[in-house]
């Protein structure tokens, strides 16, 4: 069994696995993170997004051992010391969550989507969470609240 | 108003859990020592097995246990039941086939259970089940529900002849007969209601395991309604006492429906994790939610609508075929009968209806509830073929509609299908909808449209549903096999702070606020010093759960009946501790004061007398902890108008939803933040009904086509609008909060609405759902408006 | 998934050594087909060489007449690099457009191009902009490059290094979503090139192909109105639940007329 070491979530982490353990496995079978969620089995729905150095990826659709090194956030390390980031406090003022399962995913897409773009329009928006599926808040108000956090992350 | 109180937009309690990762969905829960199931499923839609050989499974790398049919059948596991009992036409009830959780003899859909296996990993547990050698002797499938009603068909079950599950029907046949024979004009008119996976977000799991010390069973599952889950598997399945079983439906990510019903994992991963000794878990693949989640919808329908002269309706004639699919799952025989054919007077004074309903076996999965449960299929008929009527009579959209309103003044307003509506103001929704919609400009910007090469189309829905799950007296008349109360506790804690028990169920509906709105205004508590307790039958009283948008109307009721019980006995208490007569106590806004003086104690003062009560009145019980059960006088009828605007690329038949109206009358509003999350929540379901969802198995195969979210076309931020959503306001007049449930509003009136919009701007009478890119570019290219496709 | 062993490549040539070792091996680069379709257990490697984190393999590097681009370089580099945008506005354009934001982040075009599905959209970009493929074995000319369904001129131990796509005059590429995978339908890309206008096909047919058609009719004028009355044929285009052979073949003339008039 192979070993892989990685930062998460501002903590080194290192561990012996099988050969096939996907990331999400990693994060929520062996580190015990199971705010990233499996709502899909074809990388479609983006329950699963966490950042790897910075950046959105499905974390169903990589390896644990091609994330070797790398610095991994999720969505329990996204608020600090007890505050929310502007993106979930956007989410929670604008209601832009109802079962709770997507919003995991939704939120860090959602933060890498206003990294790239710090003033989007709604189609951008739109566009930019096309790998997040959700059933229950038919996307308006999480429009909403991306609109919200951008706006307060430009300061 | 406070700005926590009945009416606030209060922001959600729950979500700062389901914000940063801390959730507890069933998944996310881990017991010591547990193992793995994974469910071996038929690859074919109908098949006698001959034989099941599972040596190598068993000797693979982790395994504990495999079972099949035949060591369930031994341990007289029994058939998962169905909990309403329709009685046909010829009053005979309808045909409930034996549905063993594993399969016994034959598979009857793609995706049946055919062995479970269980291991140390997730991944041993997978590979074994390939080691599983079955023999199959595969049969020809019947697919459709048309194929399968037809003379001849394959029998997907030997004990139902010619597959008819119940042959049913309501309303007055001899007096709709003589409508139409008065009519001046009729309007007929074929359609299908579309068969619809839910996908919920979360894929069903669950975590069984028997503790050999207390003898007792604990079943963590993804489920919508706990304690009836539970009397299900005790009672009629697994013959257990009900004191020993704990069901917790812990956080469950979206429901729809799909989570009502007893399913055969978790009856199966109860019965096993006594015999291995373990817990075991099992999370569902969402190929495998695709295959035996509860599907819903599947209706072919024949309508006619008698009019007069003046575009008054006479009397509306409908048959349908309503696919139950290859075994009757928890509620499936209601979906199509008590739910749909009686919603079919829609908010109109039609005074002559009949529906005649086939339910018919088809090798398909299981068809249920799905958001609005026979509802939007009422709507969809109703809404569709009032379209089709303006369209032929040339009366306006709107105006044949208001001709034909329930008036404001007849209320209570019996329909001749069985419902009784409370309250309604029809016309105030439609004007209000027709002006936010700007329906007078309408026309101005299709020609602006046309001018971009784009076909624009407008198109109403006026809906009814009824909801609030409802009088168990009524449901157990028409054969119901639950009740259909609910229950809610209030439980002052000594220092004041407030633990609200209720019987629903949230997955994503906002209990957790909601109900502590209700108490915090009620009981002047504050919202921070309340809990919601939800979804675990050891902690809470028998309580019915969440579907047919019933928490508010039903559960919110039970907890402010056990309010009041607070009340009435803090007077008591007060009046103790004031030295007043009970009755010169006057409570409010968290205080108990004595008419005409300042006298007063707080609610927190009473709480901590109640539990310390060194100076208390004689006879009167300690504690302030009160639990009320409410059963409903009528079900709630919400209603309202849904105006959808659509713009078709007709050289690609793309067509972009441009602008969506909802007013909906809700009765009163508690949360209005909550309401409208639910109201966009379910138009987008009924968009993706409309134009992108349609479950397709291939007809003769039985294999399911739109097996995973490659092919099954799940609405996307990028396929939707954004919405303007209104309410108008008549108070549930038999409830004591004067609520009527929002959470399928949307779901029904949406697909006629945008339907009506596609083909008003394709210029036809009628397109099937879902309006798919090729059948607009189709219909653009042949239709009136053909030059534009080419 | 069945299990594998992970090997981890530290340059191509570590990469084609291990690839050799074992006939059942598979190469990782973005992974974004690879590990779908071993989750789906429809493929059994013994090995699986992870070529994802070769320096040599990645990066961007433009100049007057072309963009190269190293097979490691992820789709989302393509799509928001300033030279690239400013060269091959088209490729940019089509890169932005892969699966969604999160596939971008990890695919790769050199993992996008060995697996050649029918339905992505990278080949459109190779084929009408008339690029060469460079493996660590040879070049292979775009036209030489393309097979069949999921078939490709790589054998088993080549690994493609990067692909240099030469600066068209013009180039468009508009793309028909399927409306639930999000895959191309019809992906149509037109470019006017030194050598001649191409038109390049993915999504509608079993492998991408150019139309050739279309390009003798922009041949004489590079405008949207030359393909008009200009229908491809639905002869050999696929055909399933979400579009037709017929409705693809239209699309194509649609797609092809939106992708010229945004070349400009």
């Amino acid at each position: 069994m192979p070993t892989v070491s990685m930062t998460v979530n501002g903590k080194s982490v290192s561990r012996d696995i099988e050969d096939r353990t996907l990331l999400v496995e990693f994060l929520r079978d062996h580190l015990g993170l199971t705010g990233t969620h499996v709502g899909c089995d074809t990388s479609q729905c983006g329950a699963c997004v966490v950042h790897i150095d910075g950046k959105s990826v499905k974390s169903c659709t990589m390896l644990a051992v091609q994330a070797e090194g790398v610095t991994v956030t999720t969505i329990e390390g996204l608020a600090t010391d007890g505050k929310l980031h502007p993106m979930q406090e956007a989410f929670r003022e604008h209601h832009g969550l109802q079962c709770g399962f997507c919003t995991p995913g939704m939120v860090m897409s959602a933060v890498d989507l206003v990294k790239r773009h710090p003033n989007p329009s709604e189609e951008t928006i739109r566009h930019g969470l096309e790998g997040n599926i959700c059933r229950c808040t038919g996307y308006h108000n999480i429009v909403r609240a991306v609109q919200a956090a951008a706006t307060n992350m430009r300061g | 108003m406070s700005d926590t109180g009945i009416g606030a937009a209060v922001r959600r309690k729950e979500d700062f859990r389901f914000l940063t990762g801390k959730g507890h969905y069933t998944d996310d829960i881990n017991r010591p020592g547990q193992a793995y199931a994974y469910f071996l499923r038929s690859p074919h839609a109908f098949a006698r097995i001959r034989k099941i050989d599972t040596a190598a499974a068993k000797a693979a790398p982790g395994v504990i246990a495999v079972y099949t049919g035949a060591d369930t059948n031994a341990a007289k596991v029994g058939s998962l039941p169905c909990g309403w009992v329709v009685t046909g036409k010829s009053g005979e009830p309808h045909k409930a086939p034996a549905h063993p959780p594993l399969a016994v003899d034959t598979v009857r859909y793609v995706g049946d259970h055919v062995a479970v296996v269980i291991a140390e990993s997730r991944a041993q547990a997978k590979d074994a089940a390939e080691k599983i050698a079955v023999d199959y002797d595969v049969l020809k499938p019947v697919i459709s529900v048309t194929d399968a009603a037809k003379p001849g068909a394959p029998q997907v079950h030997a004990d139902v002849p010619g597959n008819i599950c119940y042959d049913w029907e309501i309303g007055d046949k001899a007096a709709t007969d003589a409508a139409f024979a008065k009519a001046t004009h009729v309007t007929k008119l074929d359609l299908v209601n579309n068969r619809l996976i839910p996908n919920a977000m979360e894929p069903r799991a669950a975590i069984c395991e028997y503790d050999s010390g207390v003898d007792s069973y604990t079943c963590f599952v993804t489920n919508q309604n706990p304690h009836v889950l539970k009397l299900i598997l005790c009672a009629f399945v697994l013959g257990l006492s009900e004191s020993k079983l704990r069901v917790v439906a812990p956080d469950v990510g979206g429901g729809f429906g799909s989570k009502i019903y007893c399913y055969a994992e978790e009856t199966v991963l109860l019965w096993a994790s006594k015999h291995v000794g373990r817990p075991i878990k099992w999370a569902a693949e969402r190929s495998e939610s695709f295959l035996s989640d509860a599907h819903g919808r599947d209706h072919v329908t024949h309508a006619e609508l008698a009019l007069d002269k003046d575009g008054k309706f006479l009397g509306f004639r409908v048959a349908t075929l309503a696919n139950v699919g290859s075994y009757l799952s928890t509620f499936a025989t209601a979906v199509p009968s008590y739910l749909y054919a009686t919603l079919l007077a829609g908010q109109y004074t039609t005074p002559a209806i009949h529906a005649e309903v086939k339910t018919v076996f088809t090798n398909t999965a299981p068809v249920d509830a799905y958001r609005g449960a026979g509802r939007p299929e009422a709507t969809y008929v109703l809404e569709r073929i009032v379209e089709v009527a303006a369209r032929e009579t040339g009366i306006d959209r709107a105006e044949i509609r208001r001709r034909n309103f329930v008036p404001p003044d007849a209320f209570p307003y019996q329909t001749p299908v069985a419902l009784a509506y409370d309250s309604g103001n029809y016309a105030a929704a439609l004007d209000l909808a027709l002006k936010h919609a700007d329906y007078k400009g309408f026309a101005a910007r299709k020609v602006e449209a046309e001018k971009r090469g784009r076909l624009r189309g407008i198109g109403l829905s006026c809906y009814i549903e009824a909801c609030g799950i409802a009088p168990s007296a009524v449901v157990g008349a028409l054969g119901a096999g639950v009740g259909l109360w609910e229950s809610g506790q209030v439980r002052f804690n000594p220092t004041g702070s407030v633990t609200i028990h209720t019987g629903a169920h949230s997955h994503g509906q906002g209990h957790e606020t909601t109900f502590a709105q209700l108490v915090s205004d009620t009981l002047g508590v504050p919202i921070e010093n309340i809990e919601v307790v939800h979804g675990d039958t050891d902690k809470v009283p028998f309580g019915m759960g969440t579907y047919g948008s019933r928490s508010l109307a039903v559960g919110g009721s039970a907890i402010m009946r056990a309010c009041d019980k607070i009340i009435t006995k803090g007077k008591k208490i007060a009046a103790h501790l004031m030295e007043a007569a009970v009755e010169d106590v006057e409570f409010s806004k968290g205080v108990f004061k004595v008419s005409g003086t300042d006298k007063n104690v707080s609610m927190q003062q009473v709480a901590f007398t109640a539990y310390v009560p060194h100076n208390y009145p004689e006879g009167l019980e300690p504690g302030l902890d009160e639990t009320a059960f409410y059963d409903p006088l009528n079900f709630t009828f919400p209603a309202g108008t849904h105006v959808a605007q659509a713009e078709i690329d007709p050289q690609t038949g793309v067509t972009e939803v441009v602008n969506w109206v909802a007013v909906d009358d809700f009765g009163n509003v508690i949360n209005p933040l909550i309401v409208e999350g639910q109201v966009h929540g379910g138009i987008a379901q009924g968009i993706g009904q409309a134009l992108l969802e349609g479950c397709v198995y291939d007809p003769e195969s039985g294999q399911l086509l739109t097996g995973s979210f490659m092919d099954y076309c799940m609405p996307r931020a990028d396929d939707l609008p954004s919405f303007k959503v209104d309410t108008t306001k008549t108070p549930c007049p038999h409830n004591p909060l004067g609520v009527k449930g929002c959470g399928e509003a949307g779901a029904i009136a949406a697909p006629p609405a945008l339907i009506n919009a596609v083909t008003d701007a394709l210029g036809i009478m009628h397109m099937e759902m879902p309006a798919t890119r090729e059948k607009v570019w189709r219909a653009a290219r042949s239709g009136p408006l053909k030059r534009a496709a080419e | 998934m069945y299990n594998f062993t992970y090997h981890r490549a530290s340059s191509v040539s570590d990469a084609a050594k291990l690839l050799g070792q074992d006939a059942e091996s598979k190469i990782l680069a973005g992974g974004q087909t690879l590990l779908p379709t071993l989750k789906q257990r429809l493929a059994q490697p013994s090995h699986v060489v992870d070529i994802g984190g070769i320096g040599e393999l990645q990066g961007i590097k433009v100049s007057a007449d072309k963009v190269v681009i190293g097979a490691g370089t992820r789709h989302a580099a393509v799509a928001m690099s300033a030279e690239v945008a400013r060269a091959i506005p088209a490729l940019a354009k089509l890169a932005g457009g892969i699966g969604d934001p999160q596939v971008r982040n990890m695919g790769t075009i050199g993992g996008s191009l060995a697996n050649n599905d029918p339905a992505a959209d990278y080949p459109a970009a190779v084929l009408g902009l008339g690029a060469t493929v460079h493996t660590n074995k040879r070049a292979i000319a775009a036209d030489d490059f393309f097979k069949g369904m999921f078939e490709t001129a790589l054998d088993d131990q080549e690994i493609i290094t990067s692909v240099e796509f030469p600066v068209p005059q013009k180039a468009g590429y508009m793309k028909f979503p399927n409306p639930a995978s999000r895959y191309a339908m019809v992906g149509v890309m037109v470019a006017q090139t030194k050598a001649g206008v191409r038109v390049a096909v993915t999504g509608a047919g079993p492998s991408v192909f150019r139309w050739q058609d279309a390009e003798k009719a922009l041949a004489s004028k590079f405008a949207a109105a030359a393909l008009d009355g200009l229908a491809a044929k639905a002869d050999g285009l696929n055909s399933d639940m979400h579009g037709s052979a017929e409705y693809r073949a239209h699309l194509i003339g649609v797609m092809a007329r939106r992708a010229v008039a945004e070349a400009g």
